[in-house]
């Protein structure tokens, strides 16, 4: 009897560890990614309303920053099949239906956040110019990728 | 005596089939109340166009920039009563070109074609008919100065009965008609503003509000948030209520329908995207008093089942 829940507890013993080694829970990985480009918008972001002053460190900052994490999403780490559900995700089944298409969407995203920050805008005009730019990708890939829940 | 029930029988199906095409005839706006319109002017006219969302869904399907003015349709709507296909309605021969202002008005405010047919409500008109008559003389203007599109668009696909295009009319007798939605005791100026941009061009309670099953919309829910019209999802309580938009400001929501972006930077998604490309467009203080409007209405629960 012993050793025949071992036998059966080993499939699960080992998904459990191949999948902490690897590092995971995408689902986890991504909302807190999505979340940290959040904060780094909403550095930049009233400085492109007009509520902050511009400044080009700051500003130069927080494109990094974003650029730093825009590169970091890797559509077959982070939204790998198996995590289509679960865990509160609100990423639409079209990352899976049409993945070369998200995966474009995520490509062009991480060129315009990679050109901001190239751009190192040194007034506020060339600033609102870049931000808009890149900050487009975010309702871009949200209206077909991303799907609300609440 | 069978005969005698017989003829009752159909006496009666007759008399309800008579009841049937009466009470569901299509009915069009008083010609008197379109007369009365000054001729369109397409500037303020873009400016409704905006408002009312119509590239949202008459642009052609993943257009962007200047090509969101091509009216070409073929965008579908998929939902539980079957897929509905967006018209051309550019002006030419294939999209609305021969019409009248008058067509468009009834169109607009009575879901009546040229025709004599019912629109699906898909097409909301519902919305609409809350509008002011010179908006849509100025709409008309400017729809005239856009690209014209030779596409023909595909046929809606609808399950019976829905498919049954004359039923509409019973159902416009429950749920079409011009008056507000609610009052808002002491309305400033900005208020009525947002009140009318919300509840007519803007269209926003067609897919912000829960709706029965057979598409009227719970006015006493208004703007609680519902079930995703098409697709999966839900789309959010936009009132003060649970999960709704309680701890916005009026500038964060004047910003997120300017720039997409919500107080804590998440962005909008779904077709909330192609609203708020129309919504740049409007002029600041229209997404002022849209903003004031939200905030000034009744706060509801969410309008679908907790998530």
């Amino acid at each position: 009897m012993k050793r025949l829940i071992a036998f059966a507890a080993a499939p699960v013993l080992a998904i459990a560890v191949f999948s902490a080694a690897a590092g995971a829970d995408p689902i986890a990985d991504r909302q807190a990614l999505m979340k940290d480009q959040g904060k780094a918008v909403g550095s930049l972001a009233p400085i492109a309303k007009g509520e902050k002053p511009f400044d080009a460190a700051a500003v130069l900052a927080a494109l990094s920053k974003l650029n730093e994490d825009a590169q970091k999403i890797d559509p077959a780490a982070l939204f790998p099949a198996g995590t289509e559900t679960g865990g509160e995700t609100t990423a639409s089944p079209k990352i899976w239906e049409d993945n070369a298409g998200f995966t474009a969407a995520v490509n062009k995203y991480k060129a315009d956040a990679a050109a901001a920050a190239a751009a190192k805008p040194q007034d506020l005009a060339s600033f609102k110019l870049a931000f808009a730019q890149v900050s487009q990708n975010c309702g871009a890939c949200h209206q077909t990728y991303r799907i609300k829940k609440n | 005596m069978i005969r005698k029930l017989l003829l009752l029988v159909i006496v009666a199906a007759l008399g309800g089939a008579a009841g049937f095409w009466f009470l569901s005839a299509p009915s069009r706006v008083d010609p008197a109340r379109l007369a009365a319109a000054a001729p369109g002017d397409a500037g303020r006219g873009e400016r409704v166009f905006w408002a009312g969302g119509c590239a949202s869904c008459h642009a052609a399907p993943g257009a962007s920039g200047d090509a969101r003015l091509v009216l070409a349709g073929g965008h579908e709507l998929v939902t539980p009563f079957g897929t509905f296909v967006t018209p051309n309605i550019s002006p030419s021969a294939k999209g609305i070109g021969s019409w009248s202002f008058e067509d468009l008005a009834n169109a607009m405010l009575a879901g009546v074609s040229p025709d004599g047919r019912h629109y699906y409500p898909a097409f909301p008109y519902t919305s609409y008919a809350r509008m002011q008559v010179q908006d849509i003389a100025d709409l008309y203007a400017y729809l005239k100065t856009l690209p014209p599109s030779d596409n023909v668009a595909a046929d809606h696909r609808l399950r019976f009965p829905y498919s049954v295009r004359r039923g509409l009319g019973l159902w416009k007798r429950l749920y079409l008609s011009s008056d507000p939605v609610l009052t808002v005791a002491g309305a400033s100026d900005a208020i009525k503003r947002g009140q009318y941009l919300v509840e007519g061009p803007g269209h926003c309670g067609e897919c912000h509000t829960p709706r029965n099953a057979i598409g009227g919309v719970d006015k006493s829910r208004w703007l609680a948030g519902a079930k995703a019209p098409e697709g999966k999802g839900v789309v959010p309580n936009i009132t003060g209520g649970e999960g709704g938009i309680g701890s916005w400001s009026e500038k964060d929501i004047a910003y997120a329908l300017e720039s997409g972006f919500t107080p804590d930077f998440d962005s909008l998604g779904g077709s909330m995207t192609d609203v708020v490309l129309n919504m740049a467009h409007l002029e600041p203080a229209d997404r002022a008093a849209i903003a004031a409007y939200l905030k000034a209405i009744p706060a509801h629960p969410r309008g679908f089942a907790a998530p």
